[in-house]
C-alpha cells in the first residue's frame, strides 16, 4: 500500500518501476532488463518439441509391476465384505490391498479428511476406488480386479444437492459427533453493511437465478504414478502432481512413515488446471503396493478414470440481487448460493468461501451479503479448476451487471468504468487491492474489439458482450497453519559459470521453471542458458506449497529475486575487494561484470565467480517468500486474501444460429492486468489457454452424471474439448500496471483471464438476440429453448431486420 | 506374442509383444520410444499422432502387426533427420514451437507436430483455415491452439523467406527469438 512506490511518469497507462522494490532496493539495473520482459524460450520447450522430455508413465524401472484399481460400481454402499482370495491366487499378480491395508483418513484441507485412500467402510460414487493389485502387466491386473469378490448393502443416494438438504437421514459422510450435519460440507454467511437497506436505497433492484452445470479439467495427461522403495526403507514416489509437498505430507500421515523417509518428485506434467493438486488414490496405491513387494510400481489411469478423480468445478444455482442508483452506481449485492459438492470435501471449506469472497472487485459495491452452502452429494467429488470457487459466481454476477447496465441505460463497459473500485484501495469485504489496471483493459478490448462502432449495430444474431473480473496472485491463506516461507529457493553458483536453482515449485506447463531462470539471469547478468533449474523433487529443493491459487510467479517470483540478489552481492562484493573499488561500483550484467566508473575493466560473469568462490568458498544462497499479514479481521477473512489481485477483461463476439440453437465464437479480445509481463509470450499463452478453457466450458463441455450417478460419457468424444476449429481467434492484450509487491512487479496470468469469458457470451448473445442466457451450459438444445420461450425463431429474425431495433 | 519387424525413424527393429497391443504400446513399453503419448488410448485425442509413410496416424488404433513394413516416423526422428539432412539443430518445425510458447505441458505437441509438419509437407505455406483443420485431430488443453498456429505460420514464413505476422501481445514487429540454427553466438549481444 506504500504509494510512494508508484513515482514517475504514466505512459500509455503503465506506471513505471520505481526504484525500490519489496526485496529493500531497487532491481541493482533499475528497469533496464536483459532478460525479463522478452519473450524468451522455456527451459523445457526444446526437450518437449522432440520427445526428450520425461513425464510419468515415461518412466521404466526394473522389474517393474503394473497396479490397477477396483471401482464401486454403486453411487452410495456399504462395504460389507471384500474377498481378495481369487485375485491373489492368479498367476502374475504379487499384491492385492484394500482400504484395510491404510485405515488413515486424508484431505488437501487439514481440517476435512474425510477420505480413504481406498474404501473403508462405504463407497461414495460409482468410480469410487475399493481396491488395487499390482501383477507383471496390466492385463493381469485388470483380470485380477474381476475376481475381487465385494459384497456391498446398497443405500439411497443423493445426486441433487437440495435433495440432499432435504434428506438428511440419508447421510453421505456419518458425523455421529454433529447429528445435525446433515449433508452439508461447508456452510458460510458473511454480511458486510446493510445490504437490506442499500436495496431499499437503490433505484432499480434487479433479481436473477444463475446455473452453473460444472465442468471438469481434461488434461490431455492421465494421472499416473509410480513407486519404488530402496533397500533401506526410503520410499521414492514420481507422479504426475502440481503438489509435491501436499502429496509428501500425506503420504507420510496415510503410511504412517516419516516424511524423511520420503522423496515425491513431479516429473515433467502434462497439464493440471486444478484436476492435480489433491492427493489421488493411485498415489498411496503405487506406495503401498511397492512397499508390500519390494519391486517398483507403476498405476496409469484410463481417460475414463481420469472423469473419475475429476475435482472438477463445482455446479452451482446461484441467486443474486443487486440495486443500482440512477447515475449508474451500486448500492448492493445479495448472493445466496448452493454448491454441489460431489462426495468428498477436497478443497471445499475454500470453495465455499471463494464462492463469495474473490467476487468483491474491480467493480465496487459499498454492501455486500453472501450466504454459501456446499452439500454433498454421491457423485465424484468436485474441486479446484482453474479460476476455483470464483468463475460461477463471476458468470453471474457479470451477467447481472449486463441487465442493470440496460435497466439505468448505461453501456455496460461504462457501468464498470463507473464502479471501478480503483487502485491501492480495500474492498467491502477487507481485502487489500494494491494495483489494479482493470481500467486498462476495459480500454483495450473496447479499443481492439471496435465496441463502440458495433456494439448494437451488428446484424440480427452477432453481437459483442462485455465482462470483467478479478483474481488472486497467491494466497495467505497456507492450507496447513506454520509460520514456515511459503516458497523458498536455492541457488547454486560454482565455477563453471552456471547457476542452478532449486525450487520446489511446481511447473505444469504454466512455465514457472522458466521464470525461475529468467530472473536468476536477469539478477546475475547471465546468459539464460547458463541458469538450469531442478524443480519439484522433495529431496533437493526447498519447500513450496505447489501449483495452486495462481501463486508461483508472484512467491516463487519473490523468493528467487530474494536468494539471487544475496549472491549477486557475493560476487560483486568479492570483485570490489579484488578492485579495491566500493561495492556500489560494480556492475553484473550481460555476461559481465565491470567497473561502472571505469568501463575498460571489465571480466567475464564467469571469472567473477571464481573471484568470489575464491574469497568466499563454495557459493550458494537461499531465498524465500512468505505473504505479509492480509485479510479482513472475521473469521474467514484472510480466505482469499492475497498479496496482488490480477484483473481482467474480456469481449467476446458471438453469433447465434436461430434455426439450430448453435452458438458460433468468431473472436474473443482478452485484456488481462499481470502487473508486468516476464516474458509476454508465457503470458499470452496462459492468456490465451484460459479463454479458451473458459468458452469451452461455456458452450461445449458438460460434465453430466445422469440420474443413476453414472457419468454419462467419461471420454474425450463425449466431453467435448474444443479442437482447433472450434476455438475462436483469441486476440491477447497484456495490460501491466506493475504491482508494488511483485516480482519486477508481475502478478499472475494463469487463472484470471478464464473469468470473463462465460459471461461475456452470454452478454454478446443478448446484444445478438437479444435473449438473456442465465443458465450454463449454452448447448444448442439449451440456447434453443430460450430462444422458442422468448419467440426468437427465423421469423422473428426475418421481422427483426435489418435495424437494430430489437430492444 | 507377435515377433515383428518395424521400421521406426528408419531403423529396422525386430520386437516381440502381445498380439493385440497397439503400435503406440510396442513404440513406448518396447523400444522405449515414449515421446509419443498417450493421452486416452482410444483416437479421441491425437496425442499418439506418428506418421506411418508419411501420413498422420493415430498409433493407439494402429495394430502393431498391421505396421510391418511400413515407414513410421515418431518425434524422435524429426531432429535426427534434420541432422541428417545437413541441418542444425532440431527440425525447424519443433524450433518454432518453442520460440512460439506452443509448447506448454508439451503433453499434446509430439503428435501436433506430426500432423503439422504432414501438413508443410503438402501445403508449404497454409492459410490459417488450413492450419485448423489440419490439427483438428490434436486436442490441445493448455494453449487455445493461437500459439500452435502462429509457430506453423512462423515456420512456413521462414522458409517461405516471407516474415510471419506478428501476435496481437506484440502488433509491432517480430518478438520471437532467433531460431536454433541462427542463434547468436556465445558472447555476443542479445
Ligand atoms: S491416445 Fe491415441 S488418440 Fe488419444
Ligand atoms: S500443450 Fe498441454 S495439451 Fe497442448
Amino acid at each position: 500500500m506504500d504509494a510512494r512506490l508508484f513515482e514517475g511518469p504514466r505512459e500509455r497507462g503503465i506506471t513505471l518501476m520505481a526504484a525500490r522494490d519489496q526485496h529493500g532496493v531497487g532491481a541493482p539495473f533499475g528497469d533496464r532488463f536483459q532478460v525479463v520482459g522478452r519473450a524468451e524460450r522455456k527451459v523445457d520447450g526444446l526437450a518437449k518439441a522432440t520427445g526428450q522430455a520425461v513425464y510419468t508413465d515415461d518412466i521404466q524401472l526394473p522389474g517393474m509391476l503394473h497396479a490397477k484399481i477396483l471401482r464401486s460400481p454403486h453411487a452410495h454402499a456399504r462395504i460389507r465384505s471384500i474377498d481378495t482370495s481369487k485375485a491373489l491366487a492368479l498367476p502374475g499378480v504379487h499384491a492385492v490391498i484394500t482400504g484395510r491395508d491404510m485405515p488413515i483418513k486424508y484431505g488437501v484441507i487439514p481440517w476435512t479428511p474425510d477420505e480413504n485412500a481406498l474404501a473403508l467402510e462405504k463407497v461414495r460414487f460409482i468410480g469410487d476406488e475399493v481396491a488395487a493389485v499390482a501383477a507383471l502387466d496390466e492385463d493381469t491386473a485388470n483380470a485380477a480386479l474381476r475376481l475381487i469378490e465385494v459384497d456391498y448393502e446398497v443405500l439411497p443416494a443423493h445426486f441433487d444437492p437440495k435433495d440432499a438438504l432435504a434428506k438428511p437421514e440419508v447421510q453421505i459422510h456419518e458425523t455421529p459427533e454433529k447429528p445435525d450435519r446433515g449433508n452439508v460440507s461447508k456452510h458460510v454467511r458473511l454480511e458486510f453493511g446493510d445490504v437490506d437497506q442499500a436495496l431499499e436505497d437503490a433505484d432499480v433492484v434487479l433479481e436473477g437465478h444463475y446455473r452453473f452445470h460444472g465442468s471438469t479439467h481434461a488434461p490431455i495427461e492421465p494421472h499416473c504414478a509410480v513407486a519404488q522403495v530402496s533397500p533401506d526403507g526410503v520410499l521414492t514416489l514420481w507422479s504426475a502432481t502440481q503438489i509435491t509437498h501436499y502429496v509428501h505430507r500425506a503420504l507420510a500421515r496415510v503410511l504412517e512413515l516419516k516424511e524423511s523417509r520420503i522423496r515425491v518428485i513431479q516429473p515433467c506434467l502434462g497439464g493440471a488446471f486444478g484436476g492435480k493438486s489433491d492427493p489421488f488414490a493411485l498415489e498411496f496405491a503405487v506406495a503401498k503396493l511397492a512397499m508390500v513387494t519390494g519391486r517398483p510400481v507403476k498405476m496409469l489411469w484410463t481417460r475414463e478414470e481420469v472423469f473419475y478423480a475429476h475435482r472438477g468445478r463445482h455446479p452451482m444455482q446461484l441467486h443474486y440481487r443487486s440495486g443500482i442508483r440512477r447515475d449508474g452506481k451500486l448500492t448492493g449485492v445479495d448472493a445466496k448460493i448452493l454448491i454441489d459438492g460431489g462426495s468428498y470435501s477436497s478443497f471445499g471449506l475454500v470453495t465455499t468461501y471463494y464462492s463469495g469472497q474473490l467476487l468483491t472487485g474491480p467493480v465496487h459495491f459499498p454492501t455486500y451479503r453472501f450466504d454459501s452452502t456446499r452439500v454433498f452429494t454421491n457423485k465424484p467429488p468436485c474441486g479446484p479448476k482453474r479460476g476455483h470457487g470464483s468463475v460461477q459466481p463471476r458468470f453471474a454476477f457479470e451477467v447481472q451487471l449486463d441487465e442493470l447496465a440496460e435497466a439505468v441505460a448505461l453501456d455496460p463497459i461504462e457501468l464498470r468504468r463507473r464502479n471501478w473500485q480503483g487502485e491501492h484501495t480495500h474492498t467491502v469485504n477487507g481485502q487489500r487491492i494494491t494495483s489494479n489496471g482493470f481500467l486498462g483493459c476495459l480500454d483495450e478490448v473496447e479499443r481492439a474489439s471496435g465496441w463502440r462502432e458495433r456494439r448494437g449495430k451488428l446484424p440480427f444474431g452477432r453481437g459483442l458482450g462485455v465482462a470483467g473480473s478479478m483474481y488472486i496472485s497467491g494466497t495467505n491463506y497456507a492450507i496447513y497453519p506454520n509460520d514456515m516461507p511459503q516458497a523458498g529457493i536455492q541457488i547454486k553458483l560454482d565455477r563453471s559459470g552456471l547457476a542452478t536453482v532449486f525450487t520446489g515449485g511446481n511447473d505444469i506447463g504454466q512455465g514457472s521453471n522458466s521464470v525461475c531462470r529468467a530472473i536468476v539471469a536477469e539478477e546475475l547478468g547471465l546468459d539464460p542458458d547458463d541458469v538450469r533449474v531442478v524443480a519439484a523433487d522433495t529431496d533437493l529443493c526447498p519447500v513450496d506449497l505447489g501449483a495452486y491459487s495462481s501463486r508461483v510467479t508472484f512467491m516463487v517470483g519473490n523468493a528467487t529475486i530474494d536468494a539471487a540478489r544475496k549472491l549477486r552481492r557475493l560476487v560483486t562484493g568479492a570483485v570490489a575487494k579484488k578492485w579495491s573499488v566500493p561495492e556500489n561500483r560494480i556492475f553484473m550484467g550481460r555476461g559481465e561484470v565491470f567497473d561502472l566508473e571505469d568501463r575498460s575493466r571489465a571480466i567475464t560473469s564467469r571469472e567473477a565467480i571464481q573471484i568470489a568462490e575464491a574469497l568466499h568458498d563454495t557459493l550458494g544462497a537461499t531465498g524465500s517468500y512468505n505473504t505479509p499479514k492480509l485479510g479482513g479481521d472475521y473469521r474467514g477473512g484472510t480466505i482469499g486474501a492475497s498479496p496482488a489481485y490480477s484483473f481482467t477483461a474480456h469481449v467476446v463476439e458471438a453469433e447465434v444460429d436461430v434455426e439450430t440453437g448453435r452458438i458460433h465464437l468468431h473472436n474473443c479480445w482478452v485484456a488481462h492486468d499481470c502487473g508486468r509481463a516476464l516474458n509476454p509470450m508465457l503470458v499470452a499463452g496462459q492468456m490465451e489457454g484460459s479463454a479458451y478453457m473458459g468458452l469451452a466450458e461455456a458452450v461445449m463441455e458438460v460434465h453430466d452424471i445422469n440420474r443413476f450417478g453414472l457419468h454419462a460419457g467419461p471420454s474425450l468424444l463425449d466431453y467435448r474439448i474444443p479442437t482447433s476449429v472450434d476455438t475462436p481467434e483469441l486476440h491477447a492484450l497484456i495490460v501491466e500496471s506493475l504491482d508494488p509487491e511483485g516480482p519486477y512487479g508481475a502478478k499472475e496470468a494463469g487463472e484470471g483471464p478464464l473469468h470473463p469469458a462465460l459471461p461475456a457470451i452470454s452478454n454478446a448473445v443478448y446484444d445478438a438476440v437479444g435473449v438473456r442466457l442465465r443458465e450454463l451450459p449454452f448447448t444448442p438444445a439449451a440456447v434453443l429453448r430460450a430462444l422458442r420461450a422468448a419467440g426468437v425463431g427465423p421469423k422473428a429474425r426475418a421481422a427483426q431486420q435489418p435495424e437494430g431495433a430489437r430492444r | 506374442m507377435a515377433s515383428l519387424l518395424l521400421n521406426v525413424n528408419g531403423d529396422q527393429l525386430e520386437v516381440t509383444a502381445p498380439d493385440h497391443w497397439t503400435l503406440l504400446e510396442v513404440l513406448r513399453y518396447r523400444l522405449g520410444l515414449t515421446g509419443s503419448k498417450q493421452g486416452c488410448d482410444k483416437g479421441d485425442c491425437g496425442a499418439c499422432t506418428v506418421q506411418i509413410d508419411g501420413e498422420p496416424q493415430l498409433a493407439c488404433l494402429a495394430l502393431a502387426t498391421l505396421c510391418e513394413g511400413r515407414a513410421i516416423t515418431t518425434i524422435e526422428g524429426l531432429m535426427p533427420a534434420h541432422l541428417r539432412a545437413g541441418g542444425k539443430g532440431p527440425d525447424p518445425l519443433q524450433d518454432a514451437f518453442d520460440r512460439c510458447g506452443a509448447l506448454q505441458c508439451g503433453f499434446c505437441q509430439p503428435g501436433m507436430l506430426l500432423s503439422a509438419k504432414a501438413l508443410l509437407e503438402r501445403s508449404p505455406d497454409p492459410s490459417r483455415d488450413e492450419i485448423r483443420h489440419a490439427l483438428a485431430g490434436n486436442l490441445c488443453r493448455c494453449t487455445g491452439y493461437t500459439q500452435i498456429f502462429q509457430a506453423v505460420e512462423l515456420a512456413a514464413a521462414e522458409a517461405q523467406g516471407r516474415a510471419p505476422t506478428p501476435p496481437a501481445w506484440h502488433p509491432d514487429g517480430n518478438p520471437w527469438m532467433p531460431a536454433c540454427s541462427k542463434a547468436p553466438a556465445k558472447g555476443e549481444s542479445r
